[in-house]
């Protein structure tokens, strides 16, 4: 990447979380995990190759996969990159409505290996509603499609699937980007939930600790 | 279908999730290794992984596969402290259990036998699910990355209570969240793109 890009960390973002906080502290632990989630998140939404999925694909999708995953701050985070001209606004609206249609609780599906076809689950099958489509286009339509499918029903992917990409226009390489996108938000969506579950907890045990015995640990630090 | 997309009609399928090793065939045509480029190659982080289909496939869009492979790296073998590395792989083993996906599993299935030398638990996990009594800590473990992989992610207050009562500290807890979350990921490339096959 030859511009200089100062982003802030997109979880961090997200999270709300302030420097120098609890949660800061626990992330910063574990530093070559934080950078290259980071880093992740730049190869996707600062790419410098768009030929094969445009800035506005990737935010649309996005924006899509965060909503599905009912988490509020990381739709609105990714949506804003769909507010840079009228077109982009009306896909973000065009988008939104998708995710309301396409709600499910996952993951669910049916298996291909034949001896676990006794815990196949039924779900929706989402396809687009017709009345959304248009605003989409055809590309983006697909593209929906296939995230809702792997991010509800992962076990149910195909090469009928792929071909729908294709048929759509989806080169090789755009559908390794896509799915790549798709994956790394099923990742750094439970980062982003997890770690708000986690520092709730904590902060909880934080408080119900007794301050008056200090451990073993604290003695230590002070002494040192 | 069109040439872009590879079927394979009489492929040997596993038929179970399982321990052993199993083979995996790409859907899309992977660069050949003598046409990756720099920055392709750069993006496979280890040279040695250019003889696998799924990571040239990949090498396709080079600079999201080699931020994926250091995240992958770091969280489940930078093992000096934190999570010990058997928990991380049963994390990875069960959230691949829940997502159906067969090929990571059997791989994490098995690392997660050789570092805990419980082959047979691992195995429960595979046949039952994620129900399967593997004792309190381990429990507690496949409880809290079953929930996270849930769409919408269902982890709560109390899975984390579990673990902590399992003795469990902050990075240990962040350890278990990461290993979860990063095979969301994992299984998703893996189930889109290709699928498993039983060697002969």
């Amino acid at each position: 990447m030859t511009s200089t890009i100062s982003v802030t960390d997109a979880v961090d973002t997200i999270l709300g979380t302030s420097p120098g906080s609890a949660l800061d502290l626990l992330r910063r632990r574990r530093p070559v995990t934080r950078e290259n989630t980071q880093a992740s998140y730049l190869a996707l939404f600062h790419a410098d190759e768009l030929d094969d999925a445009s800035l506005s694909e990737r935010f649309a999708v996005a924006t899509f996969v965060a909503s599905l995953h009912s988490h509020v701050e990381a739709a609105e985070f990714y949506g804003e990159g769909l507010n840079g001209n009228d077109s982009d606004r009306n896909l973000r609206v065009a988008v939104l409505e998708s995710a309301v249609s396409g709600a499910a609780q996952g993951p669910y599906g049916d298996y291909r290996e034949i001896g676990l076809r006794s815990e196949n689950q039924p779900g929706l099958r989402w396809q687009i509603p017709e009345a959304i489509s248009g605003a989409l286009g055809t590309r983006l339509s697909a593209a929906l499609e296939h995230a809702h499918l792997l991010v509800f029903r992962p076990r149910e992917s195909s090469p009928a699937a792929l071909h729908s990409l294709v048929e759509a226009g989806w080169s090789t390489t755009g559908i390794v980007t896509l799915s790549q996108l798709v994956a790394f938000l099923a990742y750094q969506l439970r980062v982003i939930s997890g770690l708000q579950v986690l520092d709730i907890a904590l902060q909880g045990t934080l408080a119900s600790t007794p301050t008056t015995i200090p451990s073993k640990d604290q003695t230590v630090r002070i002494g040192s | 279908m069109t040439e872009q997309v590879i079927t394979y009609p009489s492929l040997n399928r596993p038929e179970y999730f399982t321990q052993e090793e199993l083979g995996w065939r790409p859907w899309l045509q992977a660069p050949n290794v003598d046409d990756l480029s720099e920055r392709q190659q750069a993006g496979l982080v280890d040279k040695a992984r250019a003889a696998s289909d799924y990571f040239r496939l990949l090498a396709r869009d080079p600079d999201i596969l080699g931020a994926r492979t250091r995240t992958d790296k770091d969280i489940f073998y930078n093992t000096k402290e934190g999570l010990p590395r058997d928990d991380r792989e049963l994390a990875a083993a069960a959230t691949s259990r829940v997502n159906g996906c067969v090929f990571c599993a059997s791989v994490h299935a098995r690392f997660a036998s050789h570092f805990s030398d419980r082959h047979q638990d691992i195995q429960r996990l595979l046949d039952q699910g994620s129900s399967s009594d593997l004792g309190t800590r381990w429990n507690a473990i496949v409880a809290a990355a079953t929930a996270l992989a849930q769409t919408p992610p269902r982890l709560n207050a109390g899975h984390i209570a579990a673990l902590q009562h399992e003795g469990l500290d902050a990075l240990e807890l962040s350890d278990v969240i990461h290993g979860s979350a990063f095979f969301n990921w994992a299984n998703r490339l893996m189930l889109s793109i290709g699928e498993p096959e039983q060697p002969a």
